[in-house]
């Protein structure tokens, strides 16, 4: 009897014990930092994934762009309607032959230490983007300078000989390879921002993290806890007022749970139409909170021109004519996209596109027939590579039923691969077809056309053509916009109408959602670029 | 006690070593680079990024330049969130997942054998299949089904609980359920198997001919022998509740390591991979150890040798 007694207390005490520890467990890892409680903040933003860093030669995501842009700026910066304006830059001229611009830098302008930002900083930041040691991926955007190619890929050691240079603290002058229509808004970007070197120096890789990081840009970072949130307060040294105190930057993995956070009025503002499930936007395109813009991006199909049948133009042209792309943006994007003709998107300024392809069965089963395979007999297997995510298992599965539809090809199979083994296998150009997107650099049709130069690392389509590759040479040295802009509109003709090396298949539409009474100074356009530091809550202005 | 303990973190040595080895090697052997964007990146720009990441040179020379770094418990740089370590971003990541763990796994424990031990006693009735469906459909329910139809109701429908986030104690309270249920759920049956297999043994008729009460005799004497089989189990539980579920995770926008098991190895960062993989590892060799000791302390038949 006394041993099981003995053995009963003993449970209870390991069984008190078992619990004690638990709570403990429990308790240690609350305080020891498992959880936090953010300041308050004026405006909540779910903004897509987690920025992958914010150092601002580093960044290549959207989600990225758009915390960096909050918290620095370049010489140009853009207005809510997505305008270039002056930034960093008071005002600037241009040389006659197009070639060299002249910056003033506005006057008293400081970092968020206090320090003046001086036009040495710009060049010596534009080094470090441009250093091979920096490893960015786009330094590429740093090309346009004379030498700034040499520099960048390690074949010239001395920065001096690069197209930047800085005369006095207030004056930046840039001298570029050839007339570059879009300059100013490459100034807008990242990768050109300035970004203060001494505490890079003193931190090195921790310079990005809150406390360290010197800002020039309508915030400062106050806080970032990885895929929690990121808390921004703004920037008493700006040159400008800046309307919100704090704003809160959620990081969203699942659209499902952004939009949820957004319907409980936990988030006031969704930007990136990654972040809301496509499934429901067919339900909410009416509310009042849903807002939609035409976006510089477009969804097309490549073919692998040197593969069996796609070497055959009529087998590509039969192909782009019987794809009923109506059909693949009212059944599965359903945001309102447009089809696509054409790959540059409607609303490049100064641009007409030429009319491209057309959805014509009839005309694609007489040029399948002329190709061999009549009613798609015949056609051999071709398997068609996408990236598995989202919702392009359902677009790619859509095209594999319309052209059996239409042409009667049953030998079409398809292979998703994983994000990144997908942009290898394309980048070694090891597909049949693929479907494939672009999201433009800068406002300006050059960014969609020149990636399908014969040399251009993404082409990736193995199709090239001289007259293509010299027209893209003849239009910087074009007379006026005029001109540049009928080189471009022949350019795509022969992309899209006569060697059809891509099919466009539609445009992109930016979403967002907020509540035009909770957020102000939040405009659609064209860019799908709103700056924070213009972001208002009305009625508080 | 101290000798087995001693030998057995001895053991989990070359244990975590081949973890780490296979981890690597499988990570860094899949086609694709960490740094690829849908933008080509210069050929000179790649060769730096990975000698900065000491990823260039044959797999061999990858291997070996990141296990001296491991052997210093350095875990390396993230290829995806570019500023930080492993070991930053575990050091931050795992305590979250551990706060949430710890109480879904508590809440497993407290629920699941009271309602096994109750499902036993009303062996066959009314009540026992009742309890008994719960948990067949605790356990067959997957969290990335049950999770968005409680937040459906609970927050979206009845505005009860917050649908999502991080930082405040109501937020915690629903994941912390998501995730414990199909742990109470195996934890009940579980229960009420062991239980119902001691109560038809010869100790507990003699306890019930001696005339004791039937609490003594079910949490006396039935419960302390019909425990083992749920240590057994909750001790490799714990190893995963505590490092964090993706679903739950990423439903709930929680912070935590959970995620980091599957999007790590979708990024190709290996290091981050090999580095959760490390973590969950020792966590199941510790967990598997305290097991054994519990099993030594509550039940006297076994020998630690």
């Amino acid at each position: 009897m006394g041993g099981s007694s003995s053995r009963v207390s003993r449970t209870l005490t390991l069984t008190a014990i078992l619990a004690g520890a638990v709570v403990l467990f429990f308790a240690f890892f609350f305080f020891l930092g498992g959880w936090t409680l953010s300041a308050p903040a004026d405006l909540t933003l779910s903004n897509g994934a987690e920025p992958q860093t914010l150092d601002p030669a580093i960044i290549t995501g959207e989600p990225e762009l758009r915390v960096s842009q909050a918290l620095f700026e370049g010489l140009t910066t853009r207005n809510t309607k997505g305008t270039v304006i002056p930034g960093m830059a008071a005002s600037w001229t241009l040389s006659p032959d197009n070639l060299t611009y002249t910056f003033t830098l506005r006057p008293g302008i400081k970092w968020s230490n206090g320090e003046p930002i001086t036009s040495y900083d710009f060049l010596n930041s534009w080094e470090r983007s441009l250093n091979p040691l920096t490893a960015s991926q786009y330094s590429y955007q740093l090309y346009y300078l004379v030498n700034g190619e040499a520099y960048g890929t390690g074949k010239l050691r001395d920065f001096s000989q690069v197209g930047v240079k800085a005369p006095d603290d207030h004056t930046l002058v840039v001298t570029l390879n050839h007339p570059t229509a879009y300059f100013l808004e490459l100034t807008t970007l990242p990768i050109l921002f300035p970004v203060h070197l001494a505490s890079i120096k003193k931190y090195g890789r921790d310079w990005t993290k809150p406390g360290k990081m010197v800002c020039n840009g309508p915030y400062i970072l106050k806080e970032w806890r990885l895929n929690d949130y990121i808390l921004l307060e703004a920037n008493p040294d700006y040159w400008q007022p800046v309307p919100i105190h704090r704003i809160k930057v959620l990081p969203t993995d699942s659209p499902t749970a952004c939009f949820n956070l957004f319907y409980s009025h936990k988030t006031d503002l969704i930007i990136d139409k990654t972040s809301i499930p496509t499934e429901l936007v067919q339900d909410i395109r009416d509310k009042p909170y849903f807002h939609a813009n035409p976006f510089g991006a477009t969804t097309f199909v490549r073919f692998n021109v040197k593969r069996k049948p796609f070497d055959d133009v009529r087998v590509r042209k039969a192909l782009a004519l019987a794809l009923d792309k109506k059909d693949i943006v009212e059944k599965i994007t359903r945001a309102g996209e447009p089809v696509a003709a054409t790959l540059v998107p409607p609303g490049s300024a100064g641009y007409t596109p030429p009319s491209g392809l057309s959805y014509n069965v009839t005309e694609a089963r007489r040029l399948l027939a002329e190709a061999g395979y009549p009613n798609g007999q015949g056609f051999p297997d071709v398997t068609m590579l996408y990236p598995a995510r989202s919702n392009w298992v359902q677009i790619a599965t859509e095209m594999q039923a319309l052209w059996r539809r239409d042409l009667g090809i049953t030998s079409i199979h398809l292979s998703g691969q994983e994000w990144r083994v997908y942009l290898n296998t394309q980048q070694l150009i090891d597909f049949d077809f693929a479907v494939s997107d672009w999201i433009g650099d800068y406002n300006d049709p050059q960014t969609f056309l020149d990636m399908f130069t014969t040399d251009n690392g993404n082409n990736e389509t193995n199709w090239g053509n001289p007259q293509y590759d010299q027209m893209l040479v003849a239009s910087s040295a074009a007379h006026g916009p005029a001109q540049r802009m009928k080189i471009f509109q022949d350019m795509e003709k022969m992309l899209v109408e006569d060697e059809v090396p891509i099919v466009p298949v539609y445009f992109w539409v930016g979403l967002s959602l907020y509540y035009p009474d909770r957020v102000g100074g939040f405009e659609p356009n064209f860019v799908d670029e709103h700056p924070w530091g213009q972001l208002y809550i009305p009625g508080k202005k | 006690m101290m000798a087995l303990i001693f030998r057995r973190l001895l053991q989990a040595i070359p244990v975590l070593f081949i973890v780490v080895t296979l981890t690597f090697l499988l990570v860094r052997s899949a086609p694709g680079s960490p740094f690829s964007t849908e933008k080509k990146v210069p050929k000179e720009i790649m060769e730096e990024l990975e000698k900065q990441y000491d990823l260039h040179g044959t797999i061999g020379h990858q291997y070996e330049q990141y296990m001296g770094k491991v052997a210093h418990g350095n875990l390396s740089l993230s290829t995806q969130y570019r500023n930080r370590t492993v070991n930053e971003i575990i050091a931050q990541t795992l305590p979250v997942s551990m706060t949430l763990g710890s109480l879904a796994y508590f809440l497993a424990l407290l629920c699941g054998i009271p309602i096994g031990a109750w499902a036993a006693v009303r062996h066959n009735q009314a009540g026992d299949r009742f309890l008994m469906l719960g948990a067949l459909l605790g356990i067959s329910i997957p969290s990335f089904v049950s999770a968005p139809l409680l937040v459906m109701w609970l927050a979206l429908s009845w505005n009860l609980l917050p649908a999502y986030g991080w930082g405040s104690p109501d937020q915690i309270l629903l994941p912390a359920f998501c995730l414990s249920l199909p742990f109470t759920a195996s934890i009940a049956r579980l229960t009420r198997g062991s239980l119902l297999e001691v109560l038809k043994l010869d100790f507990i008729r003699t306890a019930r001919a001696k005339g004791l009460p039937e609490k003594t005799v079910l949490f006396g004497h039935a419960l302390k022998v019909a425990i083992l089989p749920i240590i057994g189990y909750s001790g490799p539980a714990a190893a995963g509740i505590l490092t964090g579920s993706i679903v739950i995770e990423t439903l709930f926008g929680i912070p935590g390591i959970g995620p980091f098991f599957v999007n790590s190895a979708l990024n190709h960062d290996p290091f981050m991979t090999s580095g959760v993989v490390l973590v969950f590892s020792l966590f199941l060799i510790l967990f598997n150890l305290l097991t054994d000791i519990l099993y030594f302390v509550v039940d006297r038949r076994v020998k630690l040798a």
